[in-house]
Formats: C-alpha cells, structure tokens, sequence
C-alpha cells in the first residue's frame, strides 16, 4: 500500500511501540503534524519550547527505558533542540529526534527557516540521516530506533525535508535491517572474564566503581546480586544512583568532585577497581596521574572507546554489563567473601571520620535537610529530576536513591533547565510515582514556560526551588577560587516564584521553615497539580566535599567541623 | 606507553554514501586529532569507500582514533597499519628548460616521469613512499617549479 511520507513517520511510531511524543510544529514539519491530529494512538505534548522538548523525551526515556521521541520543526526548531541533542548524547540516552527541514528543491538556496541541520546535530548525536528519497524513509525511521537503543545509546537525528514527506511510497516496516557496519559487541570475552574473576579474587582491596552504563543496560539488579555475593563495597557515579539501594550496606557513596570523603578515599586506596559501565569522566577521577593510583583497572563497558581512553584498563571487557555481570556471576564462587572484612572496615573507619553530612542552622533552612525531607516524606514513591548547580549535587548526595530509574539529571553536559521538562517526560513515563524536581532559582528561570506545557496536560510535576538568590554553584567556586568576587552570580533579583506559578494555574508556595515545608509538599503531592515549592535556604551555603578542579581525590575540601567557624 | 608523537597511517573503509567523509573530518576536528593528508575513492565493484589518512599522535591518540573511527556507524573497518606499502603521487610543473633530460632522469629515480610538456612549462610525476616524495621536492628545487600537488600517501597492508 502506498501511503505519505509523514503517515510512513506515524506508522513507524506505532509499530515500534511509542505512546508519547514530544514536539512544537511549524511550517516544514506540518505534513506530519497534520498525521499526528487524525491518529490517536499514541499522545503527543507540546512543550513551549523545542529544548524542552527533546529533555521530555529525555526524561521519558530515562524512566521508562524506551526510547524518547521528540519532533521539531526546521531552522530555529532545529536549533532549539540542539541542546536537548548534545545533553542525550553527554549521557548515552536513546531518542529519536526528527525535525522537517525545507523542500528539496529549496535544499542549499538558504531558503526560509533553512539550516543544515545534519551538518550541525553530527558532533551531537550517535548517528543522523537527511532523507533524500521517501522510498529511504521506512528503513531510515527502523535503523534509527534500532541504532538509538543499541550497543551504547544514544540520540539519532533524521531530518526530512517537506515534500518529502508528501510523497508517497511503499510501507513495509516488517524489512530486516541489514547493518553491515555496524555490529555492537555484546557479550563478553570469556577468557577475559574469567582472568578479571582471578583478579577479583586475588586482590585485597577491590571496589566496585559503578556507573550510569549499568541502569542504561538494565543491569542493575545482576549488579545487585554481584556486589552482594562478593561483599566487595561499592562507589557509584552521580549517573548511577540507585543502582545500589542508599541503605546497601556495601554502597559507600558517591564518588568524585562532590564524592563522599569515605568513597573518594576507598577509590584512592583500592587495590583493584572494578569498573562497570563508567568512562572515567574528570568529574569523577580528579587528577589523572594520581586516581586509584596503586589499583589495576577492570572495566566492563560496551563502547570499545571508553575503555583505555582515560585510564589504562589491566582487563578490558567490552560487552553488554547485562551479559558480562552475569557470565561473571557463575564464577562468583571463586571469590571469597570474608577476604576483604578488614577492607571493610577501612572504609567504616573512613565514614566514621568524615560522613557525608551538614550543618543545621537557626535561621535558615539548609537545602540538604530539604532533600532528605523528600526523602524521608516520598522515599521510593518519588522519581527525582534536578537542574544544574549546588542543589543538584545535594540531590546526589542526599536521596536515598532505592531503584534504578529513579534519577534523572543532566550529567554529562550539565544542562541548566533540563529538569522541569525532564520531570514532565519522567511523569507521562510513570505516572504512579510523584514527579519532584529539585530545581534552583537560576535554572527554573531557562524552562520555566513549561508551566504551561505541564498545567495542559495535567502532568503534576513538583518543583522544588531551592532558592539561594544565587548562581550557587558558580558563586562557591568564586568564593573559594577567586577570592569571594562574586561576579554576576547574585540574583538578589527575582520573580514572585509562587505568583508566577499561579499565573500558568499551578500552585505556588513560599516556605522558610521545617513545618511549612512539609505541610506544602504534602498539600501539594494531595492536591496532585503542577506546583512550584520555593524553599528559602541559606545562601552561602557550599557542597561539601570538594575535589577542586584538577585536584586528586584524595585532597579533598571537607565540611568544616562544628565550631570551626 | 610512549606519549610522543609518531606518524601513523590509517585506512578506513566505509559506506558509500553522502556525508561520510565530513562525519570523518568532524571527528578529527572535534576531537583535536590532525590529519597531514587524507585520500578517498570508492572502492570498485562494492558500495564500500577507502580513505587513507595519515595522521599523527601518542599511541594512546592513535589508538582513539581507531576506536572512535569504528564507532561511527557507516565504518566498516579501520585498519592502523603496521606493515604495509605506502605510495604517494606528486605532480609538479615546471617551467621549459634545458634541463629537461636532467629533470626526466631525476624524476625516474621516484618512479616518474615528464607527462606533458606545453609551449613554456612541463607536467611531471613521481609515484614513491611519502618520505621520498619530500626528497625528491628537494632534489626538484634548483628547476625552480612553479606548482607541487601532492595526492597524499595511500597504503595497504603487506
Ligand atoms: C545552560 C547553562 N548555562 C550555564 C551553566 C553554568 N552553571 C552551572 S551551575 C550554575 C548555577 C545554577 O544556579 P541555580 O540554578 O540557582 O542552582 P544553585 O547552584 O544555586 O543550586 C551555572 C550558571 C550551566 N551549567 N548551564
Ligand atoms: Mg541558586
């Protein structure tokens, strides 16, 4: 049967199961729009802006595990969804952007609203296609689906000109792909397995350095299951909260920058790290030459290129986390266990000396005590978003993350206003779990209109604006780095955050106390609507510890003891 | 590991097909590697391209850009040879002279020879490895050439 090019994107859209899409038209995209408004099988949720809209999907994908589809028009709605591209690639989400783009006889006369926009999305996505021949479109729309969810995911962008998309053509969607160049490696070399099982076995200080490659295989519950059997502690990455549950006993922490003190000295003293789905980010290693300096290097990851990119891997094992934990989990009895009990205890005598922790206040809510208090209200009925900045690294560092999938924040790219829009795709994801976004006064400003996208479609997302009336994260670095010049970072400035949430019908709340922030998370979550929480919390407050820039690890900035001051 | 910077010849087969090679070239400049020269033509009787490029970096760089060159999804094979036969082109014009039989012999030593010969200038080749190209645009010089093209080295694998 012959249909359209824009009913072929709708079609494709079925068949691979998508039920919601994310988007914003406009002229070069409106043969599929108009598609989009004679179908009702899957819904689709105009954000207010295009970046928005690829976070969404984002966000969407993040908890559901499926792939995020977003749809964007051509020129400034391509451009727009730039951001939300190189965001989706930093952190190895799969989506499927498609943006229409001008005719084809229009293509190269910089026509209205043109822009090339494979030339600009290559750098940013894990693959891209500008479709030239509807007969091509069928097979394109499959490989990228395919291409987006396999091997390391990642954003794959198809740009489809107008008419294009009018023309018509064979649908067949049932045709094997046949990818000859591109074959993910997903199991993983036995012999290199069972060599990484004796160096497990051998060391005395191993330590699991877990990663956001673990939840993106769904591996965690193997990973689960490993650490468990071994007794071996573990640290994880910002991007792998909740792989371990917070009350794990062998979880030690979060790692890096912003790392526990107890994990960032494990990392330095290990023996033996076991890296699974990580790459070795500088947020994480600190300075290089000196990271896990006496430690051979096991690491597990499916991109080829991760592994000895960084730091020299002694036992390199490309495969899916999935596969490769498991296969190891056969030869788990090689290990034992009661081997690392003084290791073990290292690391207690580490946590006891300096434990994550802060320091209460009289006057001013501190904006750790509020991320606990979500914690403890919502705890494992909350998925929690965040923006960029000081409160996104409180929200590492203080949720007790219980599930993979939980968390979704912009990690690789650190994208302010990524987290509203990613809170919405995270609610049409799973609606049975509270949507919170901890979100800070200078972020929730770069997406704010999503208000209005959220008060729509009665997506209830809970934002939490931890409100320091700062650019914090920038304003602890020039308080601490250059010498407390705090240089545009104070946004004395404000809106009125509940006024403007009322204005889009959401509900607003303005808190300063312990009591008043508990009655308003609990009007709000009762209430079930979009709602802006704006927490006033102390404004100098810094995240604590601190690996600054370059630094190693173990030379960390701690939290000063009570008194110091 | 040695962090100094070695000469590395890289073969790449890929995909036939349009942008290809700007998703190569993008991936060098993005990343900061260099290219010294890069030759492509398609490969005959298949939907598969060749380029060669000739690069230069630590072994860890070099090594990167094998595993980031295969990771794009049109690559087939990256090939970061070791021994192989290497050959390169350079054509050079020169303006008519008396030395021509000089300069024909000279251009015989590299593989060549004069090609055209026009009212006042001639057209000669030299097919050799790349670092004797660079001698033989040595050996060239005191002709006073007026323009050099070279085609870059192409390689394959003994
Ligand atoms: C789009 C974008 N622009 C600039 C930055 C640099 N930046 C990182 S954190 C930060 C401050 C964020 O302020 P706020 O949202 O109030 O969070 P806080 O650190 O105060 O918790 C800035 C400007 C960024 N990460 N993203
Ligand atoms: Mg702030």
């Amino acid at each position: 049967m012959q249909i359209s090019g824009a009913q072929m994107v709708i079609e494709a859209f079925i068949a691979e199961g998508v039920d919601t899409v994310f988007g914003y038209p406009g002229g070069a995209i409106m043969n599929v729009y108009d598609e989009i408004y004679k179908q009702d099988k899957f819904e689709h949720i105009l954000n207010r802006h295009e970046q928005a809209s690829v976070h969404a999907a984002e966000g969407y994908s993040k908890a559901s595990g499926k792939v995020g589809v977003a749809m964007i028009t051509s020129g400034p709605g391509f451009t727009n969804a730039v951001t939300g591209l190189a965001d989706a690639y930093m952190d190895s989400i799969p989506l499927v952007v498609i943006s229409g783009q001008v005719p084809m006889f229009l293509i190269g006369t910089d026509a209205f609203q043109e822009i090339d926009a494979v030339g600009i999305s290559r750098s940013c996505t894990k693959h891209n296609y500008l479709v030239t021949d509807v007969k091509d479109l069928p097979r394109i729309l499959k490989e990228a689906f395919y291409i987006a969810r396999t091997g390391r995911p990642g954003p794959v962008h198809i740009d489809i000109p107008k008419d294009i998309t009018a023309q018509m053509g064979e649908f067949d969607y049932d045709i094997e792909l046949d990818l000859e160049t591109y074959k993910p490696h997903t199991k993983g070399n036995p012999r290199q397995i069972k060599k990484a099982i004796e160096a497990i076995a051998n060391a005395k200080r191993p330590l699991f350095y877990l990663g956001g490659g673990i939840i993106n295989a769904n591996a965690a519950y193997e990973v689960r299951e490993f650490v468990q059997k071994t007794g071996i502690p573990a640290v994880e990455t910002f991007m792998a909260r909740g792989v371990l549950s917070h009350d794990d006993e062998l979880l030690i922490g979060m790692l890096g920058m912003h790392g526990s003190y107890a994990s960032n000295m494990a990392m330095s003293e290990t023996d033996l790290v076991i890296g699974l789905g990580v790459r070795f980010d500088d947020r994480v290693t600190g300075k290089l030459s000196e990271f896990a300096k006496n430690a051979d290097v096991i690491h597990v990851d499916i991109d080829p290129a991760s592994i000895s990119k960084l730091v020299n891997a002694d036992y390199p094992i490309v495969g899916d986390v999935k596969n490769v934990v498991a296969d190891m989990l056969e030869q788990v009895g090689k290990i034992d266990k009661d081997k690392y009990e003084s290791w073990r205890e290292t690391i207690i005598n580490f946590n006891e000396l300096h434990p994550l922790t802060f320091h209460e206040d009289s006057e001013r809510l501190k904006p750790q005590w509020v991320v606990k208090r979500v914690g403890e209200l919502l705890g494992d009925d909350a998925n929690i978003s965040t923006d960029v900045g000081q409160h996104q690294m409180w929200a590492g560092q203080f949720y007790p993350f219980t599930r993979p999938r939980q968390f979704v924040s912009s990690s690789g790219l650190g994208t302010m206003g990524f987290g509203f829009p990613a809170a919405i795709g995270v609610k049409a994801a799973s609606p049975e779990k509270t949507s919170i976004n901890f979100t800070g006064d200078g972020s929730i400003l770069m997406n704010v209109q999503e208000l209005m996208t959220a008060v729509e479609k009665k997506i209830p997302v809970i934002n939490i604006i931890l409100n320091n009336n700062f650019l914090g994260m920038v304003r602890q670095w020039q308080t601490l780095f250059y010498d407390k010049r705090h240089s545009e970072t104070d946004l004395s400035v404000q809106p009125d955050f509940v006024k403007l949430a009322e204005a889009f019908g959401g509900i607003g709340y303005r808190v300063k106390t312990k009591e008043e922030f508990d009655a308003a998370l609990k009007d709000a979550v009762e209430k079930n609507v979009v709602a802006f929480i704006e927490v006033i919390v102390h404004r100098m407050e810094n995240v604590m510890p601190m690996v600054p820039s370059g630094g190693s690890l173990f030379n960390m900035m701690l939290l000063e003891k009570k008194g110091d001051k | 590991m040695t962090e100094e910077n070695q000469r590395r010849v890289v073969s790449v087969i890929v995909v036939n097909e349009a942008s290809v090679l700007s998703r190569i070239t993008d991936l060098f400049s993005g990343r900061g590697y260099n290219i010294t020269s890069l030759t492509v033509a398609p490969i005959p009787e298949s939907k598969y391209s060749r380029l060669t490029i000739v690069t230069a970096g630590s072994v860890r760089v070099i090594e990167q850009i094998t595993k980031q060159l295969h990771k794009l999804i049109p690559v087939l094979r990256v090939y970061e040879h070791e021994d192989m036969v290497e050959k390169e082109m350079a054509m050079i014009k020169l303006p008519i002279s008396e030395n021509l039989s000089d300069i024909n012999t000279l251009c015989e030593a590299y593989n060549g020879k004069i090609v055209n010969a026009g009212e006042n200038t001639i057209i000669a080749m030299v097919a050799d490895e790349p670092k004797r190209i660079d001698n033989f645009l040595k050996a060239i010089k005191r002709y006073n050439p007026k323009e050099i093209v070279r085609s870059g080295a192409v390689a394959l694998e003994r």
